[in-house]
């Protein structure tokens, strides 16, 4: 097996799966010629031609629009947004069109957005959010924000084979600072389903995407004070994997969620009050949480350090839980 | 062009005309009887537009109404059942009540995609339905409708563009019915014809009589045919009067008597049967027997869904997801292989035939100002620059894609049926302040 890094991974899962069925197409800025802006797409033009990755104009609603259009012909397009902030542009094509299809008149969309979104790359107010939740509340889409390759890929393969607009949340910050062993050949990863990253006792982090690693780091910590945190990797915020959370809680006893997204609105307030729900009895502490300020992502180095969870956060909070 | 309808089309035009109309009379009726859950939209004026454009349609196309398109549902084929049991909310009804209006599509069969209440949105769609279906080998055309107010938004602009730098097989209608809800269109737009806008798009437009429903026909007919023929997209202008409020709510007090009288003079439907009685295309039995045959089907039609039935509340739970309900299956209608490696595969480079200068013209004729007005020869007046490069596609050639075609020459075509009382122009209306 290769070892290959997350973007390598996504775009193997693009070129494997336009292999695999001719009516998977790609559309988005400059994605053809140029390879994308992360590169993501690089040679997929080349080998697939001009009909089946096609190089947009800026508008974000044109390609969100297009793509759905494509869908209901029975094309599988897959809309790269050059990063995921500007889907504040085409949030009415996703939210009201896309999304209600399938629910209003039957008209299943099978489509997937995919860009790089999250923070940690100094891209300031606009290169570095993560809009994950204003989508999560949106009955009809999927929602997935890997945090390995091997998810990734088998994550992105699974996005292009389902008959429902699914969005792809690619965190930069994983692009080319991860490897992994990618197995050849095909495979998928099902949505909707959270995996236990490391087993403890002491208390349960629920995380995803780069904060899983973060949440990893924190945890390796831990251990040396004999704090053993069990780290649950979301890997799809909706559906949302409630069996799995609720389980890893029934287990520890206590939880910490630990996102990269701001504060208010999160998916910790949706996990608290589902923990809340389903195991309140079980639980010998309060629900806490680690997650990025109530403000926009600022621009310098030492702002952007402070706006994001880091490590020692995730540490902090963990012991002040494991007092309980 | 001059293209001539056979008998039997233009008695067709005025059924479904008058079928659209009568069907929204009675849906009025059923609104005062509080047996429209939702609000109810007229089309009331704007039957000739509805009915004649999609009529140039086959049953292969594709097509996205607008709220004021029920003419055009039933031209591509939907029972007026469908209509009544919409706006009634029943179990029976496409959305099976989840949705109301003509807010419902028929993917597989009839190749109609549902609207949504945001305007502009169906253009970058059926923009996508164009270009899917071109890909499959589908000699397909996509057409869709937007009013004057919806011709200022975003998506407008978005979906028309895309359309056409990717040449994609659009018809796009915009009905220009005057009014934006209370709105006047040249508080809207300051341009007198909407059809103006599509040149800076380089799309070919036309305007057309949207009262004169063989004028409308005619000329979506050219349009649709250009468009297969692979010379889309086009846009069509439509002039035209929504002859209610916005909807059954709203008197509609804003609007001048005179101009609903200018339009009532011009009622699609009274003018095409005077058309039909003057070249003897039929007699009064002849309209005796469709108007019946309408009132028929109708009573059965609304009968249906006034009986059916709510739909269970247990349904508002369902639905959400595609869970396997629906088999998507893409039909190629070209060989697969055209579209795999390695016949698909190309250079990966762009074909740049113009570096986006100035043409040498206009660059003279900058120097020539620059030398006069004793300024920096690089300096360009914008009066010059901007009137040299207006127009018609003289200009410089900016880029082509390596899959373009020729480009247009955003020539306008006029109507082959022009407005045929031009002279006296509808009153201008003026904002109060």
């Amino acid at each position: 097996m290769a070892q290959v890094t997350f973007l390598e991974a996504i775009r193997q899962a693009l070129f494997e799966e336009m292999e695999r069925d001719p009516a998977v197409v790609c559309l988005g800025e400059d994605i053809g010629v140029y390879g994308g802006a992360f590169k993501v797409t690089q040679g997929l033009l080349e080998r697939f031609g001009w009909e089946r990755v096609i190089d947009t104009p800026i508008s974000e609603t044109a390609i969100i629009g297009a793509a759905c259009g494509m869908s209901y012909t029975g094309l599988r397009p897959v809309a790269e947004l050059q990063f995921i902030d500007f889907i504040a542009c085409c949030f009415n094509q996703i939210t009201n069109f896309v999304a209600k299809s399938h629910y209003r008149w039957g008209a299943p969309v099978p489509m997937v957005v995919r860009g790089p979104s999250g923070g940690g790359v100094h891209g300031g107010p606009f290169h570095s959010q993560n809009p994950e939740m204003y989508f999560t509340h949106t009955p009809g889409l999927k929602v997935v924000y890997p945090a390995t390759p091997y998810d990734a890929k088998g994550l992105l393969k699974s996005a292009i084979r389902d008959n429902n607009p699914v969005l792809f949340f690619e965190h930069k910050f994983l692009y080319r600072r991860i490897k992994e062993e990618v197995p050849e050949g095909d495979y998928t990863v099902p949505l909707g389903k959270a995996v236990v990253r490391r087993k403890g006792r002491d208390l349960t982090i629920v995380t995803y995407a780069a904060m899983m690693h973060t949440s990893l780091e924190a945890a390796n910590l831990l251990a040396q004070e004999g704090i053993e945190a069990e780290v649950v990797d979301l890997r799809t915020l909706l559906p949302l994997d409630k069996e799995t959370i609720l389980q890893s809680v029934k287990k520890t006893n206590k939880l910490l969620v630990v996102h990269e997204d701001t504060r208010t609105g999160g998916i910790a307030g949706e996990i608290a009050a589902i923990v809340c729900e389903g195991a309140f009895e079980d639980l010998d502490g309060p629900i806490l949480r680690v997650t990025a300020l109530d403000t926009p992502a600022p621009y310098a180095p030492s702002l952007e350090e402070r706006f994001l969870p880091q490590a020692k956060d995730v540490v902090e909070k963990a012991r002040e839980l494991a007092r309980y | 062009m001059t293209r001539t309808i056979t008998r039997e089309q233009h008695l067709e035009l005025y059924y479904y005309m008058r079928l659209n109309r009568e069907l929204e009379d009675r849906m009025v009726r059923l609104f005062r009887q509080n047996k429209i859950v939702g609000g109810l939209y007229s089309s009331l004026g704007q039957e000739a537009t509805s009915v004649g454009t999609a009529y140039a349609l086959d049953k292969r196309d594709w097509m996205a109404p607008m709220i004021r398109n029920i003419g055009a549902l039933l031209v591509k084929g939907v029972p007026p059942r469908d209509i009544f049991t919409q706006h009634m909310a029943r179990y029976t009804s496409p959305t099976l009540g989840k949705d109301g209006t003509s807010h419902f599509g028929n993917l597989d069969k009839l190749h109609i995609v549902s609207p949504i209440s945001m305007l502009g949105d169906l253009i970058p769609v059926m923009t996508g339905v164009a270009m899917g279906a071109r890909c499959l080998g589908h000699k397909v055309v996509a057409m869709t409708w937007i009013g004057d107010g919806g011709s200022s938004t975003g998506a407008f602009y978005e979906g028309l563009n895309f359309a056409a730098v990717q040449r994609a097989p659009l018809v796009l209608v915009i009905e220009n019915n005057q009014w934006a809800y209370s709105t006047p269109v040249q508080r809207q737009v300051p341009v007198r014809d909407l059809a103006d806008r599509a040149k800076a798009y380089g799309v070919e437009s036309r305007i057309v009589d949207g009262t004169d429903v063989v004028a409308v026909h005619q000329t979506a007919k050219e349009a649709v045919e250009q468009c297969r023929a692979g010379k889309g997209p086009v846009v069509i202008e439509a002039k035209l009067m929504r002859m209610k409020g916005h909807a059954q709510h709203d008197p509609a007090e804003y609007v001048p008597k005179e101009m609903f009288e200018y339009w009532k003079a011009r009622d699609p439907i009274a003018r095409h049967e005077k058309h039909l009685t003057e070249n003897k295309l039929w007699d009064a039995k002849k309209k005796a027997e469709i108007d019946a045959r309408i009132e028929k089907l109708l009573d059965e039609e609304q009968a249906f869904a006034e009986n059916s039935p709510f739909p269970p509340p247990e349904l508002a739970e369902q639905g959400v997801y595609c869970e396997g309900c629906h088999q998507i299956r893409a039909d190629w209608k070209r060989p697969v292989e055209e579209v795999m490696p390695p016949k698909a595969s190309v250079k990966a480079a762009w074909n740049v035939e113009d570096f986006g200068g100035l043409d040498e013209a206009v660059a003279k004729q900058a120097a020539d100002t620059a030398s006069v007005l004793a300024s920096s020869p690089s300096v360009i007046p914008r009066s010059v620059a901007t009137r040299d490069l207006r127009g018609t596609g003289s200009g410089p050639q900016r880029f082509l894609g390596p899959q373009d075609g020729p480009r247009n020459d955003n020539k306008r075509k006029a109507a082959t049926h022009a407005p045929k009382q031009k002279a006296k122009a509808p009153a201008r209306v003026r904002g109060r302040k």
